[in-house]
């Protein structure tokens, strides 16, 4: 997911072209006070005419406890953003409140009630507290994200290259995604010259169980790809397990077996997921490769 | 054999001549100084500029040339024009390799009458603006470096005198853009381009800030071609002659193209060990250069030889023994001009050898890939990088068309659109390079293949590359720019492009 | 509408364009254009920012705009941004041409 000032033109025009699965247009931390009425309509004409191609549109609206959240998601939901974030949530009130004026816009302007998603932003030790009950707060969510910057200041202490202070937030928005069966996206890696550092925080939030990562430039999107794309060996594997299974299906059969060992339902969904990934990272199947 | 009757009657019967001292005045003087000695008298320095243009016997109305190689922070046709107005010199016709920035005095040369004619490679800031809007009576004739070789050898540009700016030059003439005696103050790497009128010119005239020992070996032009040597305060601003090395792009745009050229390149079909490639010094397509790395690593493949344009990157390669040899006709920056000076698998040539069309042995014959940029191209495949959107000249044929006919793979670099205007679109302001010779575009937004090509199509599809039709990418930035009203074109013919050989290609007309 | 305070939108940034709403009184929407791309697009800019003043329902207008070759979309969204600011208002129809 590529971040996308809501407040720059010169950005917006394509986006899209980058690769990233989605894109996040920012109406909150990247505008500031003084332009957030022309960042909504920026991003509102943007979304209109621009083709983002297979790209998910993601705005980033302003808090609703700001004088400008209402009209950010009124005005988003009109544009035919396909996913509102809400930042900094805590409860899940606040999300029951954004469903809400969600609603009412998609009254108002006649699109078909629920069409318009959601993303919640968790970056404060409440939001962490709460996860679960916010993942389950809505069937328009999507997915759970953590935002580091924030959480760090909230905790009292600061980001570190090994990111022990996050350990505890990442861990347990994983399991509250998981537990609530949607995404969840690990917070952006705001070093761009530092691609070695990007791929080792990348691996290991992969390994946490994170769906995919936040970035800030188009740097940055080559390399995550490659952390969350499988290798030829892991696909092939993959291929063949699914293979298996669906023999064993056809046989009727409720056991799986490959290269003589019993396979269990969990190592099955875990080889639909890498062919998932696969698929969706676009990457080259062994035998098609020259 | 002594001098008797039989002597002189064999000779008559060969119809030869026998040799008697002093009668050839052609022949020089048996000098019984020391070499030291003569390298302080009798050498071929002299005092002036102004000595120098007398003894050369220049008129008015003849044609003189200079070379590009000081690129920005050139000295010499500044200097040197400037003299010549001074001199009353009128009606001169210039024909150097190319101009930049730094040459706008020129246009009150061209108001004063003391230049009447300019054949470039390419022009650029205010002269390039003056030009544009009308300011010299005869069109200025635009030649790619091929072409301007092929009509300096054919006689279609005679070169009375060649002014060429050196880094260095010993008192007999030989001189170079670098020097292996200490440091030169200013460096600039292969004299490809100068090369050329040395040997065609009926004068040369070298200046050099920095006269060094005889012999100055290597030397880019022999002392066999050279007549005077003048010695200047400075051939040029050392800061702006070279940058320490041609900086990667960071442009996210530039780097996506460069990828994705790349991966063309790779999977073209003249990707194997022992291919050959040129890339350009733009940030595209010098992106390409580190990306191909990567993938000559992986796939262990080796480039027999590097042409053209040299940069630090494709010295990196040679260094890392990537590819085998180096072929420079120009240095890009200051690694390349260094390892031009250090690195005897890094071979100087000349725009001759480098482009002549009518020259079987023209190294861009030898070329598997070359990578070009471009400012706009159209749904023919036809290039434009010498007028802007703007339809002012603003840029240089330079090797372009010349690479592109000779090369088997032909890959042009550019963004779908820069701002608002589209790069690839109905028709190009001006035909640098005919379509028929460029075989991909690669853009940000997607590849397209000439249709003459469809087995290079087929392979990149085959690859997994997402390859369009060039109306579509046309049409895809169209629908996002709107369609370009037409320029406010006048009547006047200011510019004429040339093909390779001397052909018209295209017209510039004048912009109100 | 009308124009009750000069209010501008926008930056000179590539890509963008500076709108500038003057309160002078003025019978008609006059616009100033300056454009890196005026020889191609000129027209066209101009005949956005009006169609934009028009939308928004402002009757009379001087725009002094400084365009650095923005697409038509930033063009749209830059305007209707002065005229909030200059007309004092909010009232940007979200759902028009739905």
């Amino acid at each position: 997911m590529l971040f996308v000032p809501g407040n720059n033109p010169g950005m917006m025009s394509d986006a899209h072209i980058y690769g990233s699965d989605a894109l996040m247009f920012d109406l909150e931390d990247s505008v500031t006070l003084r332009e957030k009425d022309a960042a909504r309509l920026l991003v509102y004409h943007a979304l209109r005419t621009i083709h983002y191609g297979e790209c998910e549109r993601v705005v980033r609206v302003n808090p609703l406890n700001t004088p400008y959240g209402k009209a950010d998601i009124e005005a988003m939901v009109a544009a035919g953003a396909e996913v509102i974030r809400l930042p900094k949530t805590e409860t899940a009130q606040d999300i029951f409140d954004t469903e809400a004026e969600i609603e009412r816009a998609e009254q108002k302007f006649g699109i078909p009630i629920g069409q318009t998603r959601m993303m919640a932003a968790i970056e404060g030790a409440l939001g962490v507290v709460n996860a679960y009950a916010i993942a389950t707060a809505s069937p328009r969510l999507v997915a759970i994200a953590l935002g580091a910057e924030d959480y760090c200041a909230n905790l009292k202490t600061s980001r570190s290259l090994e990111g022990s202070e996050l350990f505890f937030a990442r861990g347990a928005i994983v399991v509250a995604a998981r537990a609530a069966g949607i995404d969840c996206i690990d917070t952006v890696y705001s070093d761009v010259n530092n691609e070695e550092q990007l791929v080792k925080e990348t691996q290991a939030i992969k390994q946490l169980g994170f769906d995919g990562k936040s970035v800030i430039n188009p740097r940055q999107i080559k390399p995550v790809h490659r952390v969350f794309t499988p290798t030829h060996e892991e696909i092939g594997k993959a291929q063949r397990i699914l293979a298996a299974s669906q023999e064993a299906a056809a046989r009727g059969s409720g056991v799986v077996a490959l290269d003589g060992k019993m396979i269990d339902r969990p190592v099955v969904l875990r080889a639909q997921r890498t062919l998932e990934l696969a698929y969706a990272s676009r990457a080259v199947f062994e035998e098609e490769e020259l | 054999m002594t001098r008797d009757q039989d002597f002189y009657a064999a000779l008559t019967h060969l119809s030869k001549t026998a040799y008697v001292p002093g009668e050839n005045k052609r022949l020089y003087d048996k000098d019984i100084s020391p070499l030291k000695n003569r390298m302080a008298r009798e050498n071929k320095i002299v005092e002036s500029l102004e000595k120098a243009v007398e003894l050369s016997g220049l008129r008015n109305g003849m044609t003189i040339s200079f070379h590009h190689h000081f690129r920005d922070g050139d000295h010499i046709v500044n200097m040197v024009m400037d003299t010549l107005a001074r001199m009353g010199f009128r009606d001169l016709r210039l024909a150097p390799s190319s101009l930049s920035d730094v040459h706008a005095p020129l246009i009150q040369h061209i108001k004063n009458g003391v230049i009447s004619h300019i054949e470039t490679s390419g022009c650029r800031g205010a002269l390039a603006k003056a030009v544009s809007q009308g300011l010299m009576d005869e069109p200025m004739v635009f030649r790619s470096h091929g072409g301007r070789a092929a009509a300096i050898e054919e006689d279609e540009i005679h070169i009375d005198v060649a002014f060429l700016g050196a880094s260095s030059c010993d008192p007999f003439g030989n001189a170079n853009g670098y020097s292996r005696e200490g440091e030169e103050k200013s460096m600039c790497g292969s004299l490809g381009y100068a090369r050329v009128d040395a040997q065609y010119a009926d004068n040369v005239i070298v200046l050099t800030d920095n006269i060094v020992g005889y012999p100055n070996v290597p030397f880019g032009i022999s002392q066999r071609l050279v007549d005077y040597i003048v010695c200047v305060d400075d051939v040029g601003d050392a800061s702006k002659i070279m940058t320490g090395a041609t900086r990667f792009s960071t442009n996210p745009h530039d780097l996506m193209i460069a990828e994705t050229t790349s991966n063309v390149i790779v999977h073209s079909g003249y990707f194997y060990d022992g291919f050959s490639l040129q890339t350009g010094s733009g940030g595209a397509s010098l992106a390409v250069t580190r990306f191909l790395r990567e993938a000559m690593l992986e796939k262990n493949i080796h480039a027999s030889f590097a042409l053209g344009g040299i940069t630090g990157a494709m010295v990196k390669l040679l260094e890392e023994g990537l590819v085998r040899r180096l072929l420079d006709v120009q240095s890009f920056d200051l690694d390349a001009a260094q390892s031009l000076k250090n690195n005897r698998f890094h071979q100087q040539i000349d725009a001759n050898y480098y482009a002549n069309p009518y020259r079987r042995g023209a190294a861009v014959n030898q070329l598997d890939v070359v990578v070009l940029s471009a400012l706009e191209v159209d749904t023919s495949f036809n290039v434009n990088v010498l007028t802007g959107s703007d339809g002012v000249i603003r840029g240089a044929v330079g090797g372009h068309p010349d690479t592109a006919a000779g090369a088997a793979l032909s890959v042009v670099v550019c963004p779908l659109m820069r701002g608002r205007m589209p790069s690839v679109r109905e028709r190009v302001n001006t035909i640098v390079t005919p379509g028929d010779t460029v075989d991909v575009l690669v853009t940000d937004q997607g590849i397209a293949v000439n249709p003459k090509r469809p087995e290079v199509k087929e392979r990149l599809e085959k690859a997994h590359l997402k390859v369009t039709s060039i109306e579509e990418l046309a049409y895809r930035a169209e629908r996002i720019t709107g369609k370009p009203d037409l320029l406010p074109f006048g009547d006047k013919i200011v510019g004429v492009c040339t093909y390779r050989d001397g052909s018209v290609l295209d017209l510039i007309r004048n912009i109100t | 509408m009308k124009v009750t305070t000069p209010a501008s939108a926008g930056t000179m940034e590539s890509g963008d364009i500076l709108i500038e709403i003057e309160s002078i009184d003025q019978r008609a929407v006059e616009v100033v254009l300056k454009s890196s791309v005026a020889n191609e697009f000129g027209k066209q800019i101009i005949a956005t920012i009006r169609s934009a003043v028009e939308e928004f329902g402002l009757e009379y207008a001087v725009i002094n705009a400084v365009d650095k070759g923005a697409l038509d979309c930033t063009i749209r969204a830059r305007v209707a941004a002065a005229c909030q600011r200059a007309t004092g208002t909010d009232g940007f129809d979200w759902g028009k041409r739905a």
